[in-house]
């Protein structure tokens, strides 16, 4: 890591929003990785995507499991809440606390082998509960902090940094989590924030289980020529199934909208996903249509990556289970014990 | 845009503000690093060979390097950088060992200096080493010029004038002071092989109003005054001075007053407050030694009872300005303002004097009585006869007289060795990894985020009461260090190598000042309003890369880059390097 920490000093004219913050405000403490990883530009994605929605920090919670990916909830948005909890078991973490309080940001961080290996249980299950939180896998196909094993989301073939050949098939995340029922399903690239921030604005503006398998490679052990994952393969063979833009619900739309170049999605809060079409005329809504393009662009070698797909019409984890309407944490003891009156009431209904 | 080619000498060095500004191009942060490793004689030497009178400069540049500073960019002020020079003037040691070398066997060719100010002892300086005999001619019979009559001593000590003024004449120059140079024809016949006049611009202008003549033995032009004030013709001045103008003589001019006898000293200047000529910490000084400036006030009068100056009537006007933009000065039409005085000091201009030069020698003048000049080699239309300094092309300042003098030595070099004049040498540049280990750079990368630290003054009581007595007290070690410690070590340069590149956006996410972008190429104006945060200043330019294999480009903005190194430090392949670019003019002893 750095010897010194980054200057304080700032661009004069770095733009303020909302709440008169800039993106600087939105930092956390300087990152420890290795020099060119992934997980850097997914903190400045998110980073830069927080301070654009003028999200207050002290309404997100980040939370996080073991691993390389799991140490970036240290890097930024210093001023929200901050769990790093056990390996593979951030999505109990993520959906104790959001039951106690489902009124934040919940931004859950992991990886390929917090996810995909010990905690793929775990991740199943938060998938199909559809926590409503935005769930993001820094996916680099190698288990960085253990020195560079294949994790369990490297291709059939890949080989380490040190010779070792993938022989086993693959674990897709996001085939998973379109499978188990999550509504907003995304991939994206950590190079390419330019389709990154918008996806991490509309994720956590989405209602219900929103899940981004972002490809975020590992300059130390998995960056060479034969790494799927490296820069080099994902430059080359990312395919940008549709452009994004995300436009925040307060901002008045004003550029026009044209039915045969655009799609337009409105989230439950007023904002908009707009996406630009490209030669596939994607279709984001429908389930076995985004399978199919995942799995043929694989055969191919190529990685689908935006807005895989979406459903706007699923309940999350609460509208499911009937919670409260105020947030459990809020409940006061007189919501909790009414007295004996509604006791009395209670009862009465048994007689 | 075409890739940047890093390796024209001149797009690193203004990416260096304070040294591209300084007329001698002082390497600034190179001896700012040193004096906060305390090796003044060293910081010293490096400015000497630059600007020969750092010890004069440190207290009383026009500094064109702070203007120019980034940290002004990204900071409210820029590092004190004259007042760090004057550091390694006031700490270092005994230099005499590190002064150039002179040869005993002369070259045999002899060159003739006229006035001995800071543009023909640097010229001096330069040709001395190769074995030139230098004499020196002086109207004064003392040397300095400008420095010694122009600055007061409560901003310059007369010691350290002496001490850097005999560094320069103690190489070996045969002094004819006290000699006046009446005819540039007979200089001509004596044989030199090559002549410079640097005479300065000597001449106060006086301000002409009726009442002039009977309020004469009043009113004074500034810099003359002052030559008497340093030359201890005169010691004293009536209780209420006025004075015209509003430059940097001006305010010598009050503050001097103000020790000698002035108590109600005021300034008054025609046109706004904020269209002052004054270095604004000058203005600031004089301010602090409750000097009144009054400004839209046009002199229209003396006003003398019984033969005697007794006060000045001015014009109120206001600023307007016409269709062309042009800035005019209307009357408001209020009743005229009297202010009373003693004794009016202009300060209004001056220009140099030239009637000592014969027109009919082949040197050349323009309509305003300047020599016309070459203004790369220095050289009058008179092959022998070189200007530099005030002389040159008007009232300047020292540093740019250094400047002109460096330059006319390579010239005069050039015609004595039988060269091309027109041929100048490049500079002398390096760029070398400032890389130690993965995150550790041979430079101080970590910047101070202080604010700019102020010079301790004398106390005002005393000052006031003591015309010889120094005000600013310069910085102590402890200071110095905490401003050197502001330094960003522009000349520290982030080089890119674009084929080492893999586009993993580390230097984009880290950087603090948004400088840098990956984009698709474009025209510069397309480029300067798509990067992460826009380029406004044109001044500054953008570091373009080679396509790399995105077919993308890097787009570096340079305007507000704080050199931290961090773009280098985050960089997985080394495509970024921390390279320290050294650029050392081209100087005739090089």
């Amino acid at each position: 890591m750095s010897y010194i920490s980054k200057p304080k000093f700032q661009h004069p004219q770095l733009e303020t929003n909302e709440l008169g913050l800039t993106r600087r405000d939105y930092e956390g403490s300087f990152t420890t990785l290795c020099a060119g990883c992934g997980h850097d530009s997914i903190s400045a994605a998110i980073i830069q995507a927080t301070a654009e929605m003028s999200l207050q920090p002290h309404r997100v919670a980040k939370i996080s499991g073991i691993g390389c990916s799991s140490k970036i909830p240290a890097y930024f948005l210093s001023k929200s809440h901050s769990f790093n909890s056990v390996h593979g078991r951030m999505p109990s973490v993520a959906t104790g606390a959001n039951l106690a309080n489902k009124e934040l940001h919940y931004l859950g961080i992991s990886g390929d082998g917090d996810s995909a290996s010990i905690g793929l249980g775990q991740f199943c299950h938060i998938v199909r509960r559809r926590i409503n939180m935005l769930y993001i896998i820094a996916n680099n196909g190698t288990y960085g902090l253990t020195k560079g094993q294949l994790s369990a989301t490297a291709d059939l073939g890949s080989k380490t940094k040190f010779g070792e050949e993938s022989r086993f098939d693959n674990i897709d995340m996001a085939t998973l989590a379109i499978e188990l029922g999550a509504s907003f399903v995304a991939r994206s690239f950590s190079g390419d924030k330019k389709q990154l921030i918008p996806l991490i604005q509309a994720g956590l503006t989405h209602k219900g289980f929103a899940f981004i398998d972002i490809v975020s490679p590992c300059v130390t052990f998995n960056n060479t020529d034969a790494s799927a994952q490296g820069y080099k393969n994902t430059w080359e063979n990312y395919v940008s199934l549709s452009e994004i833009d995300f436009v925040p619900m307060r901002e008045e739309i004003t550029t026009s909208y044209d039915a045969g170049k655009e799609k337009e999605i409105t989230l439950h809060d007023g904002s908009v996903i707009r996406l630009h079409k490209t030669g596939m005329n994607y279709d984001p809504y429908d389930k076995e249509n985004a399978l199919h393009h995942i799995n043929q662009h694989k055969k191919h070698g190529k990685i689908a990556t935006g807005l895989l797909y979406i459903n706007q019409s699923t309940s999350d984890y609460h509208e499911l289970q009937d919670t409260a309407d105020k947030p459990f944490n809020t409940l006061t003891q007189h919501d909790l014990c009414p007295g004996s009156e509604v006791m009395s009431d209670i009862n009465d209904t048994f007689r | 845009m075409k890739p940047t080619d890093i390796n024209d000498p001149s797009y690193f060095h203004k990416v260096v503000d304070c040294q591209w500004a300084c007329p001698a191009h002082t390497p600034v942060p190179e001896y700012i690093r040193l004096i906060a490793e305390k090796r003044y004689t060293d910081a010293y030497m490096i400015n000497w060979y630059s600007n020969v009178f750092p010890g004069i400069l440190g207290r009383t540049c026009d500094r064109p390097c702070e203007p120019a500073c980034r940290r002004g960019r990204i900071d409210e002020q820029p590092v004190a950088i004259c007042r760090l020079k004057r550091v390694a003037a006031d700490y270092k040691s005994d230099i005499s060992k590190h002064l150039p070398i002179i040869p005993k066997k002369k070259n045999g060719k002899h060159i003739a200096l006229i006035g001995a100010g800071p543009a023909a002892l640097t010229v001096a300086a330069d040709l001395l080493p190769l074995g030139y005999e230098i004499t020196l001619f002086e109207k004064d019979g003392v040397a300095g010029g400008a420095m010694r009559t122009q600055i007061p001593r409560f901003r310059l000590p007369v010691e350290v004038l002496e001490e850097e003024l005999s560094y320069v004449i103690d190489l070996g120059i045969n002094c004819r002071f006290g000699e006046e140079i009446t005819s540039m024809r007979d200089l001509l016949a004596e044989g030199f092989d090559a002549i410079f006049v640097g005479t300065g611009a000597p001449l106060g202008k006086h301000v002409e109003l009726p009442g002039f003549e009977e309020a004469r033995d009043n009113i004074h032009t500034g810099i003359e005054w002052l030559a008497n004030i340093a030359f201890e013709h005169v010691s004293s001045i009536g209780k209420k001075v006025l004075v015209l103008g509003g430059g940097n003589t001006a305010m010598d001019c009050c503050r001097t007053s103000r020790r000698i006898g002035g108590e109600e000293v005021t300034v008054v200047v025609r046109s706004g407050f904020d269209e002052m000529k004054a270095s604004a910490w000058e203005i600031e000084d004089a301010m602090n030694e409750d000097i009144p400036i009054l400004n839209f006030h046009v002199p229209k009068r003396y006003i003398c009872e019984d033969g005697k100056l007794v006060a000045m009537e001015f014009e109120k006007v206001r600023k307007e300005y016409d269709k062309n933009g042009k800035r005019l000065l209307i009357p408001t039409g209020e009743d005229p303002v009297i202010l009373p005085c003693d004794d009016v000091l202009c300060a209004i201009g001056q220009e140099n004097s030239l009637p000592w030069v014969e027109r009919d020698l082949g040197i050349e003048f323009d309509q305003w009585e300047l020599p016309i000049l070459n203004k790369l080699t220095f050289q009058t239309t008179h092959e022998r006869v070189f200007f530099g300094g005030d002389a040159a092309f008007g009232p300047d300042n020292i540093i740019s007289a250094v400047a002109h003098g460096h330059d006319v030595a390579v010239s005069i070099h050039l015609i004595c060795t039988e060269q091309d004049i027109n041929d100048r040498p490049d500079p002398i540049t390096s760029l070398a990894s400032q890389k130690m280990g993965i995150h550790q750079w041979s430079y101080d990368n970590d910047i101070s985020n202080d604010v700019r630290y102020i010079v301790p003054h004398a106390e005002k009581d005393k000052t006031l009461h003591d015309v010889n007595m120094e005000v600013e007290l310069g910085f102590d070690e402890a200071l110095a260090l905490k401003e050197t410690m502001r330094c960003l070590n522009c000349d520290v340069q982030t080089v890119f190598t674009d084929q080492l590149c893999i586009e993993c956006d580390a230097c984009v996410d880290v950087c603090p000042t948004d400088c840098i972008t990956f984009t698709a190429n474009g025209k510069e104006s397309d480029l300067r309003s798509s990067l992460m945060a826009p380029a406004e200043n044109q001044d500054q330019d953008i570091y373009v890369s080679g396509p790399l294999n995105t077919g993308r480009v890097m787009a570096k903005n340079e305007d507000l880059c704080l050199h931290c190194g961090l773009c280098a430090e985050r960089c997985p392949t080394n495509a970024w390097d921390m390279r320290k670019y050294l650029f050392d003019t081209a100087k005739a002893s090089a």
